[in-house]
């Protein structure tokens, strides 16, 4: 860490930008690393330019946060270092590994604030690796980001707001939306309905989108487990159960997903303390009302150290920027302390409600225990239920890091992003362990895959 | 104390050494509890590159490593399964005329030991392995040598030697250990009390924590070689590659997979480490010379490890100088998979007759003792 | 793999339909996508995979569209690999995206 004051964020998404936007008040002109070649992250993706489409027809109800989001990125571009299409793929001695356009170089930093954010959440079902079936947020992106659809007769399934919101943008984007097929069953809903109530907005555009597909002649099923996605070189088919019996719908594409996950890579090679969460299912870097992780000048925000939504993301960003300027003792006024204090309390209040969305849309229950041995769960590697059912029997394996080694479950190139929810679901249930049991999968640089083509000799030999 | 054992043979550290050498003294009868902090075969043992290899090492180690490479070559009966064990061959490159020499020096020097390496020119690379770039102005082969996957081979040395009735109880840290007089006596952090006429030290990097308790201490210092491997890619790599003079070393899994290894990395912890982005580097750019071909490739993971080394490189295998009844095997400076299953079987003979059909001369831990001084009147 | 046994598009196009056309190659015929697409969208417009699996040779669409997956690289004619997702598709590219035997 050098002595001068050189904050870095990682990520522009909302908690990155209203971090920068924060630090750039005070003074400080911040780094901001970007994956995308465009500030926004994914729920406020701008489009490449050229594209057309309003605010409104690109964000819906969010239209209004986008442009505040993109408004304040505006403001601040010429105050902070924005670096777009640079990916972090490594931290080390309080440098981090920086690729861009096959260029690696490092950036020191003194004060860090990790604001990666969320992919989906899946759980595998059988055919899931076909052509034609995407995640929610990536049927999402194709339309939001390339004005397309996935398919030309999608089916969405899964369970989360996010289901019913995506299905909703597709059809009304004109898209032929086949069904929408919620794993949660309406009772959990119903008694959810207390929990919801206390976010009355959350839960009016949930019924509004539900309501419109219902009178657009969308058919809803609750209480669905999939059962298989048919069709060889793409998807031709989707069967599932319900309390009706067996049914199947050809389609040609399929969105699905369970909510979403966060992107704790870069926090776990900085160093910093995990917990399990319960309620949440997963593994996240710990961080304090503020943001503070255990690791000194390392802060957390947004989705990327836990689910809590893209309005969470933005006091998030902001409070973690606020605690980054007083931790470096840069003055700040009475109103900022009582911003901090609001912040606080706003999150603290977001985190209660996600207990009501949980309970809404449930994680199936007995996922791992229905998942037949041919299912695929490592869709790198094609490593099935079976093939980590035989390795636990052949080997005694009961911790999620041995079952990668001798399995190779996520060993491919997404390190473990799209299996490792399934992976340990499943090693716990065939290990009659507690999910918080069977050990959290270690990231290792670099976390996204680098080229050799970086190190090139410039000259011939 | 929760549970009391006793056991002809305690063996601290389940990695390659102590597992192999677990059943090679079940196979001779004796009974033996093996105790491992972490998983069998999770460190060292199991993240190494996996070069099976004899080429390119001491002179004083080829008896050894011959034994071991006849051990090898039964590896699925011992082990139960191919662990991706492949004899593809381990070319080392020169790429200088004076590496060429000392090639064909070593060849000379290591006659006699079945090692059978040939001597090739620029000319049989390009012809042979078009695929090499062009920094190679020949190289040596060893035509049996090869590589396994060390994920797979060291826990299953641990499960044979558990079917064959070893006591093999892992995530069991050691927490103290003596000997009364009359037993090694060794408490463990999950309230075991193991007794044992002998005790054999195989906990690796972490060894001379050991021998140091016993009198004998030991100028270990750990290091931390760097693996890279990148996502599957059609099978080109028929070998396994290593360069005359250090540099990184290559091979292709069966699955595609190249894992190429080289430089050091860091200590996160006593226990864990971590590719250091200098070592990442120096791998990425030391492929790209040696292998054109992987220019467009990606990596995609890293890690490292944990391996001792003594300052001759030489690990030690054999009797304590202090403590009788105290075996030790460790210290293999990054070169001990190949040698492992035959450390096992050296270790189980030493314990059963006191002496081995392999000479051990070289790896005396009383190399490391002080010279005595010269008797003076007093 | 001599012909494509997936001719027909996956993805649709909705609307921002009104855009410049590039010109690229795609498995040795010349075809043509807009100006903004995605390599991912450029080809799956014109059919049904980017790539096959490694291991089991299965046809591959890509998954998540935000370059976590890592499902969707495809190759060039001249080697390169491209994070078919989160790259734009630039005038003359020669991707390819028949499967390679593995020897």
């Amino acid at each position: 860490m050098s002595g001068a004051l050189q904050p870095v964020i990682v990520g522009a998404g909302p908690a990155g930008i209203r971090a920068a936007q924060t630090l750039v008040r005070h003074g400080l002109r911040p780094v901001l690393l970007d994956e995308a070649s465009k500030a926004g992250g994914q729920i406020y993706r701008q489009p490449p330019d050229g594209f057309r489409r309003s605010g409104k027809a690109l964000y819906g109800f969010e239209a209004g946060r986008a442009a505040s989001v993109h408004a304040a990125m505006s403001a601040i571009q010429d105050g902070v270092d924005y670096r777009p299409e640079t990916l972090v793929w490594n931290a080390e001695g309080g440098q981090l590994d920086l690729l861009q356009r096959s260029q690696t170089t490092t950036l020191a930093y003194s004060h860090l604030i990790v604001a990666t954010g969320a992919t989906d959440r899946v759980l595998p079902f059988a055919g899931w690796t076909t052509a034609g079936v995407y995640s929610l947020g990536g049927a999402q992106v194709a339309l939001k980001f390339q004005g397309g659809s996935v398919g030309e007769r999608v089916v969405f399934m899964g369970t989360g707001p996010l289901l019913y919101l995506v299905a909703y943008q597709y059809a009304k984007a004109g898209a032929k939306v086949l069904a929408v097929l919620d794993s949660a069953r309406l009772g959990d809903q119903m008694a959810a309905l207390p929990a919801l109530l206390q976010q009355p907005a959350v839960l009016a555009k949930g019924l509004y989108y539900v309501g419109w597909l219902r009178s657009h002649g969308v058919p809803l099923h609750g209480g669905v487990r999939p059962l298989r996605a048919l069709g060889q070189e793409r998807v031709t088919a989707m069967e599932w159960r319900d309390d009706a019996g067996e049914h199947r719908l050809d389609c040609d594409a399929i969105a699905f997903g369970y909510g979403l996950r966060s992107e704790t890579q870069l926090a776990d090679i900085l160093g910093c303390r995990f917990a399990f969460d319960a309620l949440q299912r997963a593994w996240l870097p710990v961080r304090d009302g503020a943001g503070r992780s255990s690791v000194s000048g390392v802060y957390l925000a947004g989705d990327g150290a836990g689910i809590l939504g893209a309005d969470a993301a933005e006091w998030a960003g902001e409070r973690a920027a606020l605690a980054l300027l007083a931790d470096a003792g840069v003055p700040l006024d009475g109103e900022s302390a009582a911003r901090a204090v609001t912040l606080e309390r706003k999150l603290a209040r977001q985190r209660h409600l996600r207990i009501g969305l949980e309970r809404a849309f449930p994680l199936p229950p007995d996922w791992a225990a229905q998942a037949s041995d041919e299912l695929v769960i490592c869709r790198c590697e094609e490593v099935t239920a079976g093939d980590l059912r035989a390795t636990v029997k052949a080997t005694g394996a009961t911790e999620i890091n041995r079952l990668k080694a001798l399995s190779r479950v996520g060993m491919g190139r997404c390190q473990g992003r799209m299996c490792a929810a399934a992976a340990a679901e499943i090693l716990a249930q065939c290990t009659a362990q507690a999910i918080e049991q069977t050990g959290r999968l270690r990231a290792q640089a670099p976390v996204k895959p680098i080229p050799f083509a970086l190190a090139e000799p410039k000259e011939p030999l | 104390m929760t549970e009391r054992l006793r056991s002809d043979v305690a063996i601290v550290g389940g990695g390659i050494v102590g597992a192999s050498a677990a059943l090679a003294l079940r196979r001779m009868g004796l009974s033996v509890t093996l105790l491992e902090r972490d998983f069998c075969g999770s460190r060292s043992s199991g993240v190494n590159y996996g070069g099976v290899r004899r080429q390119g090492r001491s002179l004083v180690q080829l008896p050894l490593t011959q034994r071991a490479h006849g051990i090898w070559a039964r590896l699925p009966e011992l082990i139960g399964i191919d662990a991706e064990y492949i004899r593809c061959g381990h070319l080392k490159i020169a790429r200088s005329e004076a590496d060429m020499a000392s090639l064909a020096a070593y060849r000379d020097r290591s006659r006699g030991f079945g090692m059978d390496l040939q001597l090739l020119a620029a000319s049989t690379l390009r012809e042979r392995f078009a695929w090499l770039g062009e920094r190679a102005v020949g190289g040596s082969l060893c035509p049996q040598d090869g590589h396994a996957n060390p994920r797979l081979v060291s826990p299953a040395f641990a499960r044979a030697a558990a079917r064959l009735g070893a006591d093999v109880r892992e995530q069991t840290r050691v927490d103290e250990l003596a000997h009364d007089g009359k037993d090694f006596v060794l408490l463990t952090a999950t309230g075991v009390e193991l007794r044992s006429r002998f005790l054999l030290n195989c906990a690796g990097a972490w060894a001379a924590t050991i021998a140091e308790h016993f009198g004998e201490a030991v100028p270990m210092v750990p290091a931390h070689p760097v693996m890279a491997v990148t996502e599957p890619l059609p099978m080109f790599m028929n070998l396994s590659l290593g360069v005359e003079g250090g540099g990184i070393y290559a091979r292709q899994a069966p699955r595609g997979n190249c894992v190429i290894g080289g430089s050091r990395g860091f200590a996160l912890d006593a226990e864990r480490a971590r590719p250091s982005r200098d070592a990442i580097t120096l791998v990425l750019r030391g492929t790209v010379e040696l292998l054109p071909r992987l220019r467009h490739a990606h990596i995609i993971r890293s890690w490292s490890g944990t391996e001792g080394y003594l300052p001759d490189h030489e690990p030690v295998i054999g009797p304590s100088a202090k403590q009788p009844g105290l075996f030790h095997g460790f210290g293999f400076a990054g070169a001990g998979f190949q040698l492992g299953p035959a450390v096992g079987e050296v270790l189980a003979e030493l314990v059963q007759g006191g002496a081995s059909s392999t000479p051990l001369a070289a790896f005396s831990i009383s190399r490391f003792s002080p010279v005595p001084a010269p008797a003076t009147s007093t | 793999m001599s012909q494509s046994v997936t001719g027909q598009a996956l993805f649709r196009r909705l609307n921002e339909t009104v855009r410049e056309r590039i010109r690229f190659t795609l498995d040795g015929q010349a075809v043509h996508a807009l100006q903004g697409d995605t390599i991912m969208t450029a080809i799956l417009t014109q059919q049904s995979h980017l790539r096959h699996s490694e291991f089991g040779a299965t046809a591959r669409a890509g998954f998540c569209l935000m370059g976590a997956c890592q499902d969707c690289w495809v190759d060039s004619e001249s080697g390169e690999r491209y994070r078919a997702c989160s790259t734009l598709l630039l005038p003359g590219m020669r991707l390819l995206t028949q499967a390679e035997p593995k020897a």
